[in-house]
């Protein structure tokens, strides 16, 4: 008779220690399945301006005056998140509370600005399938960075309530993620909607 | 006292004080409060298997109208809007809210048992994720019910689709319909896919994942990151309707075949999605009747992931080669071409595992036995209209209704059936009846090809899809009468199915825990299984941990007695990816209202969208910001937050 094969494992971490959980993998599903509804964004504005007659573009030169410095601010903000995240890492919550409150108000400067760049549009929702492919498009990433601030939001309240150590910070740790996927999708955005045209594309 | 961190899990062996703990943890709160907080898999996978059965139910009796309209030539039993309604809505129906629903039920009730694991991997999100469906169901129907039906077909084309040729309702109610379900789909598949990879039994290397496994985890790996193309193209949609956007409307700008590629690029992958895991069924339920393990079990499970990839890669192709008339057109075809050869791989095996075994014929296995042979008809009908010429003749035909009726009632239907003949023991305890099961299916076998062989030659002919009656003398006639009573005969052989499972459940439990005396972990515990699963965690050396002692296999032989205890709380464990070694000890939560709650949140907020009643929307919104506020909240039990804090 063949011997019965039994796992017995040693000390096994008990509970996500550090970013070691499931948590984290889910955080990582939802993070692909937006990354690619963020895709299908950009191929929906590729597509329509590839087959588009010329003048489809209504800013063939878009104005960055307002756009650079915001997308730095947002990049910035993740860096900011970051250091948050280290704060927790290395239990100084004064470090981590100004990083999370930081990057939420950074964030929130972003949408302030982003408001002033639609106001300041001339054309609206309904001019044409560029302008709605514009606002939708910027307007679903603004959605994603409200859901991120709420998120910067929650874990500075958690971490003034003192929640969080070095081994139990999952939660720390998926938000900074999320908020850094929201930063980065941007960064596709704006090269979309503010680069691509003065590299040629739909003009 | 702080709880440890670590921890060196204790092992031993079953016992009643030991099951009286863990029931303690586990099992869901009686009524009311349980039904609308319990997270545990096995309820919600029959609450899924259920809701999908009715709505086959539902589908199927539009159907029977449908096919009462055409039974003879210039019937006025329908408007042709009715008709419109009526077969956009069985589409619909059929595709979403029945054919992927109800493997997700199956999976969900048994993935964790296949797996050796108490529960899956994100408890409360698959409460959420059934919750989510049944509202969007219920909101979809909502719309047939209030005369608003989709009536564009289920995969619903602009322009026909916006707002100038379809101003009433019958299309939002569709879009927000399918944006929500979409949500249900999404986080099911990443449910699925972290349960998959990290919440295997010690040993389960990734080699020795049961076929169905397989199929769910490549469905759900495409579903992922393809649904949103779909709740993108609704979205849109809803927005050009009535919020006067361009996307699809070319009087702005918009380009009316972004709608196909969007919709294609999930569809495409979908058809594999509502297929691959009934193969599954059949790869997993087949060889335990054929006494002997699956022949080439490494090929076929190959061939299930390649099925995905290269549907994937048909759809590039399309959109390369051929532009995109011939995508649209040639759709099920393309999808049937991209699947025949890993599809081959897969018919082999069950041949050669038939042929090498020794049958024993019960009705689950005429069922999946029945599948290999609609497969091969399926198959060589969508490659006949693969070709393009052939194609031209063929498309919009009844010859692709035929089709597209052979593959997914043979390759969903019939394998589904099946598995309710193999597993709702497991789930109930009670078998169902041997005689009336094979009542149920001859009835169901010969009524089916009744109704939808002939109906290629109706195609042959010439008869388009989608009119609502027809003339006399086109030659039409005999062949729509005898499909229509072909499929009244399947309807009356899918009662049969309802009815058998009426009976077994007013039967006594007699089942035991393995009445098939099949080799996978499910069949090791009781029928149906305690809250908790599996009262050891269970270690597996093979595919087949029941069968290893007479196979004669050499080495080690599995551990299903003894293992690892984990009742110092809801506790299971968490496995490496790839070999499945123990790396963690997961706390799992408890039952929770945040899901139901997210979930009337998510449902007030499409209620508001769709009657632009922007104070239920807002509202909704909150509520939902609060379930996820909740849900989320640190817990100690989970070991989210320190201990002492
Ligand atoms: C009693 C069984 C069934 C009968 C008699 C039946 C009959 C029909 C009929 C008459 C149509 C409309 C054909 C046309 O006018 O173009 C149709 C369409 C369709 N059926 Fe079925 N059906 C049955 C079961 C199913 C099942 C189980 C599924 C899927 C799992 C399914 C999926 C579809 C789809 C996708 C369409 C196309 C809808 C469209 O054109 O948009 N059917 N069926």
């Amino acid at each position: 008779m063949s011997e019965t094969a039994l796992a017995q494992p040693e000390k096994l971490p008990v509970g996500p220690i550090g970013r070691h959980g499931i948590g984290y993998w889910g955080v990582g599903t939802l993070v692909a399945s937006e990354a690619a509804l963020f895709a299908y964004l950009l191929f929906a504005y590729f597509y329509t301006g590839a087959a588009a007659q010329p003048g489809w573009l209504l800013e063939p030169a878009p104005p960055l005056k307002l756009a650079l410095p915001n997308t730095i601010l947002l990049l910035a903000s993740s860096l900011v998140a970051w250091v948050g995240e280290r704060g927790v890492l290395d239990r100084r919550r004064w470090q981590a509370l100004l990083g999370f409150g930081g990057a939420a108000i950074m964030g929130t400067g972003f949408v302030v600005v982003q408001w002033f760049e639609w106001k300041a549009k001339a054309y609206g929702l309904g001019t044409s399938s560029y302008a709605s492919l514009y606002f939708v498009t910027t307007g679903f990433h603004i959605a994603h960075v409200i859901v991120g601030i709420g998120v910067l939001v929650a874990i500075f309240a958690w971490t003034a309530l003192d929640y969080f150590s070095p081994r139990r910070r999952l939660t720390v740790s998926a938000g900074v993620l999320y908020w850094h996927f929201v930063d980065l999708v941007w960064l596709f955005v704006f090269a979309t909607y503010y680069v691509t045209p003065y590299l040629g594309f739909g003009r | 006292m702080r709880p440890a961190d670590y921890r060196t899990p204790a092992i031993g062996s079953d016992s009643l004080a030991h099951q009286a703990r863990l029931l303690e943890v586990w099992a869901t709160a009686p009524g009311l409060k349980g039904f609308f907080s319990s997270v545990d898999h096995k309820q919600i996978g029959i609450r899924y298997i259920v809701t999908a059965f009715l709505f086959l139910a539902l589908g199927g009796i539009e159907a029977l109208v449908m096919r009462l309209q055409l039974a003879g030539p210039n019937l006025s039993l329908l408007t042709p809007e009715q008709y419109n309604q009526l077969f956009s809505t069985h589409g619909m129906t059929m595709i979403f809210l029945y054919a992927s629903p109800i493997l997700s039920g199956f999976s969900n009730y048994l993935w964790p048992l296949l797996l050796g694991s108490r529960d899956m991997a994100f408890p409360r999100l698959n409460a959420l994720s059934y919750w989510i469906y049944a509202a969007a169901g219920i909101f979809l129907y909502a719309g047939f019910l209030t005369g608003n039906g989709p009536n564009d077909g289920w995969f619903n084309y602009v322009p026909y689709a916006s707002r100038d040729y379809n101003p009433g309702l019958n299309e939002d109610f569709y879009s927000l319909g399918m944006v929500f379900l979409g949500i249900s789909t999404t986080v099911g598949a990443a449910n699925f896919i972290v349960t998959a990879l990290r919440t295997r039994a010690p040993g389960m290397s990734i080699n020795r994942l049961p076929i169905m496994v397989w199929g769910t985890l490549t469905a759900s790996a495409a579903n992922l990151v393809v649904v949103p193309a779909v709740s993108l193209a609704f979205l849109l949609l809803w927005m050009d309707r009535q919020f006067g956007t361009h996307f699809f409307d070319p009087g702005g700008g918009g380009q009316p075949l972004l709608w196909q590629h969007l919709f294609w690029i999930f569809g495409h992958p979908w058809v594999y999605a509502i297929v691959l895991p009934a193969m599954g069924m059949v790869s997993d339920g087949l060889p335990v009747f054929c006494r002997r393990p699956l022949v080439g079990y490494a090929a076929v499970a190959l061939s299930t992931v390649a099925t995905m990839i290269l549907g994937f890669g048909v759809w590039v192709h399309h959109m390369f080669a051929t532009g995109l008339p011939g995508l649209a057109l040639s759709f099920f075809s393309a999808a049937s071409i991209a699947i025949t050869l890993p599809s081959a791989v897969a018919v082999f095996a069950w041949l050669a595992t038939i042929w090498l075994g020794r049958p024993v014929i019960t009705t689950a296995l005429l069922f999946f036995a029945s599948t290999i042979l609609l497969f091969v008809i399926g198959g060589v009908s969508g490659f006949m209209t693969a070709s393009v010429p052939v194609d031209w003749q063929l498309t919009d035909t009844y010859f692709v209704v035929a089709h597209l009726h052979y593959v997914l009632i043979g390759i969903n239907v019939f394998p589904v059936v099946g598995a309710a003949y193999f597993w709702i023991p497991k789930m109930t305890g009670r078998m169902l009846d041997e005689r009336l099961g094979r009542w149920n299916f001859w009835t169901m076998f010969v009524g089916f090809n009744l109704a939808f062989l002939p109906m290629h030659v109706t195609g042959l002919l010439g008869m388009p899809r989608r009119v609502y009656t027809y003339a006399q003398g086109m030659g039409w006639d005999t062949l729509n009468l005898i499909t229509s009573i072909g499929s009244f005969v399947f309807a009356v052989g899918v009662l049969l199915f309802f009815v058998n499972v009426w009976k077994s459940l007013r039967s006594v439990a007699n089942a035991g825990p393995n009445p098939w005396d099949a080799p996978t972990l499910e069949w090791a515990v009781s029928s149906p299984p305690p809250p908790y699963n599996f009262a050891v965690i269970p270690t597996v050396v093979s595919r087949h941990p029941l069968w290893e002692n007479r196979l004669d296999e050499e080495g080690a032989v599995s551990s299903i007695e003894r293992g690892m205890l984990l009742d110092k709380g809801k506790e299971t464990v968490g496995t490496t990816a790839l070999d499945a070694v123990p790396d963690m000890v997961l706390e799992m939560p408890e039952d929770s209202f945040a899901p139901v709650l997210l979930a009337l949140g998510a449902a007030a907020l499409f209620v508001g969208l769709l009657l632009k009643a922007w104070l239920v929307a807002g509202g909704g919104t909150g509520l939902v910001a609060l379930a996820i506020l909740i849900w989320l909240w640190p817990r100690r039990e989970l070991r989210e937050r320190e201990a002492g804090s």
